[in-house]
């Protein structure tokens, strides 16, 4: 390659880089410099104090926010277990070939293509206390009965997480579905032959070939899972008692609601380097191999 | 021959409940928007909705949605717009290049669209408040376009690795200029790949709830997410109106996912098995 072709690539190349520099590496590494400062919006004549690690010692000591980690992570592990259990097996179903695939195809696909608005909003409509299909569901017209889910901490918690496992153990889906295609049918055939029953061609041939397609989804869902914000946001607020007060949600209070700025930033980071921790071990596990298969 | 058939049933019926699981909650939802108010708060539920426009009516009439409509429209289409012409030129670039560290952009870009929003939030804002952008339109497009262009660059650079590189070369010894040969030759045979890529731009702009909420506080620049999350009632929430809301956002969606489902499912999947 000559210098004058290398040029033209780096051209091409610079005007996405700095897109990519100035709106997400840059941010980042600025919200590491106001966590270090004292900054409230709104209070610009107070200027911006340099106040070192005081955010992250209060961060610490903040009950809200250890209670907002630790109810993040709950989030976290339980809707990407039932995404990874729900993804596999509607990938094992539209894998094969059937008369109306397309069109299961095409349905699994709606939940994961409207805005998670949307369906924050359905699912707020269908835990209704007064008139919700799900306590008709399991109640019948005796409304006294009815629980209100939205309304206490437990079922709370329990009815984002339902939410969330329906809005994307498509996208799981997706992932698992790619890497089942690419199992050539010949090693079925021959597991087959060799007298192997659906259970043990699953165990023996399908479950190792598709775990690498299954690490990453759990990679994509676990760092998706973080950021849960629009489902808290719009079906509970936070509440009751901040049980569902998911950590994305307690930034944004702090930040642009209160407008605790460096505190507010403190939090983005620590969030931030969590996810980075994550994202390393998933792929130090997976080793090389992942890697290689993504690039 | 018997038990082929039972087989057969329990396939199709395990087919149907995936389908149910996936569709029923949402079509129940929409199907409210298509009530009357007392058939929608009605224990046990009717099931059958009058077909009734109240809903929409008053949707559009007193909340005003179709503003919200129209912001989204131009907030996803200029986002699309400007990210795939960036994300062609690098993808092009990152499929050409061999190097190691071209590899290593393309894996930076991946992380790029991994991180919690909330850790770019506040110097955003605080950037977008300094140039006086808050409430403008460029104003959230322009992040837009850096949250969307790792994707799309993904799934263009893996397009253009399957094109041969003897292409351009056949189009260089006919005397075109390395970019002649890119836009005329490379941009033209990639159709495809820039049409999966746009859709899912479009969607991902269209569905974006956390940077339009901080960055669109003026009603009149809100899109639709924003309003559907902040619709408010004078004493109820009302869920028709929620409904019918839902029903106009979400209905270019379907229609999508419907006809280019095939391109979608590529190209979310893209990557996931390529090696």
């Amino acid at each position: 390659m000559t210098r004058k072709d290398r040029l033209f690539y780096l051209a091409l190349l610079a005007p996405a880089t700095g897109m990519l520099l100035f709106f997400v590496a840059g941010p980042i590494g600025r919200s590491l410099y106001l966590s270090f400062h004292q900054i409230i919006i709104g209070f610009p004549q107070l200027d911006a104090p340099f106040v070192g690690l005081t955010h992250y010692q209060e961060l610490l000591g903040d009950p809200v926010a250890r209670h907002s980690f630790l109810i993040t992570g709950i989030f976290v592990v339980t809707t990407t277990f039932f995404e990874l259990l729900i993804g596999l097996l509607t990938a094992l179903i539209i894998n094969h070939r059937f008369p109306g695939r397309g069109i299961l195809r095409a349905s699994v696909l709606v939940p994961w293509a409207i805005p998670t608005v949307v369906s924050a909003q359905m699912w707020r409509f269908l835990f209704n206390d007064a008139y919700g299909t799900i306590n008709y569901m399991l109640f019948g017209s005796d409304t006294s009965q009815y629980i209100p889910w939205l309304a206490m901490p437990g079922t709370a918690l329990l009815s984002i997480i339902v939410a969330d496992i329906w809005k994307t153990s498509s996208f799981a889906a997706l992932i698992i579905l790619a890497g089942l295609q690419v199992i050539p049918e010949e090693l079925y055939q021959a597991a087959k032959v060799d007298g192997a029953g659906a259970w043990r061609r699953f165990r023996h041939v399908t479950w190792p070939l598709i775990r690498p397609a299954l690490v990453l989804a759990l990679l994509f869902r676990t760092i998706d899972a973080f950021r849960v914000f629009d489902l808290a946001f719009v079906m509970t607020q936070g509440g009751p008692a901040d049980a569902t007060n998911v950590i994305q949600l307690y930034g944004y209070k702090k930040m642009f609601v209160e407008g605790w700025l460096g505190y507010g930033s403190a939090i983005s980071v620590s969030v931030f380097v969590i996810v980075l921790i994550l994202s390393i071990l998933y792929v130090k596990w997976t080793g090389q191999r992942l890697l290689e298969a993504k690039a | 021959m018997k038990e082929g058939l039972l087989k057969k049933a329990l396939f199709f019926l395990t087919v149907l409940l995936a389908m149910s699981y996936a569709l029923m909650p949402f079509l129940w939802f929409i199907s409210s928007g298509f009530k009357t108010q007392t058939q929608l708060t009605a224990v046990p539920p009717q099931f059958w909705p009058s077909f009734s426009l109240d809903f929409f009516h008053s949707a559009i009439k007193d909340y005003g949605i179709f503003r919200y409509l129209i912001n989204s429209l131009i907030v996803a289409g200029s986002t699309t717009l400007l990210t795939i012409p960036l994300a062609a030129l690098a993808g092009y670039a990152l499929a050409r290049l061999h190097a190691a560290w071209a590899r290593l952009i393309l894996m930076a870009t991946l992380a790029c669209a991994m991180f919690p929003q909330i850790a770019i939030a506040g110097p955003i804002w605080r950037f977008l408040q300094f140039m006086g952008w808050l409430n403008t339109y460029q104003g959230l497009v322009l992040p837009y376009v850096a949250l969307t262009l790792p994707l799309a660059i993904w799934i263009l650079t893996l397009f253009f690795r399957e094109l041969p590189e003897e292409m351009e070369a056949a189009a260089l010894v006919d005397g075109c200029t390395r970019l002649g040969a890119l836009v005329r030759v490379i941009l033209p045979l990639s159709a495809p790949g820039l049409f999966t890529a746009s859709i899912l731009c479009f969607i991902y702009a269209w569905n974006e709830f956390f940077l339009a909420l901080l960055i669109m506080t003026d009603p009149a620049r809100q899109t639709m997410p924003v309003g559907i999350a902040l619709f408010q009632g004078e004493h109820t929430i009302p869920w028709g109106e929620i409904a019918a809301a839902s029903f106009i956002t979400t209905a270019p969606l379907v229609l999508m996912v419907l006809f280019f489902q095939h391109r979608i499912v590529t190209g979310l999947s893209a990557g996931a098995v390529k090696g």
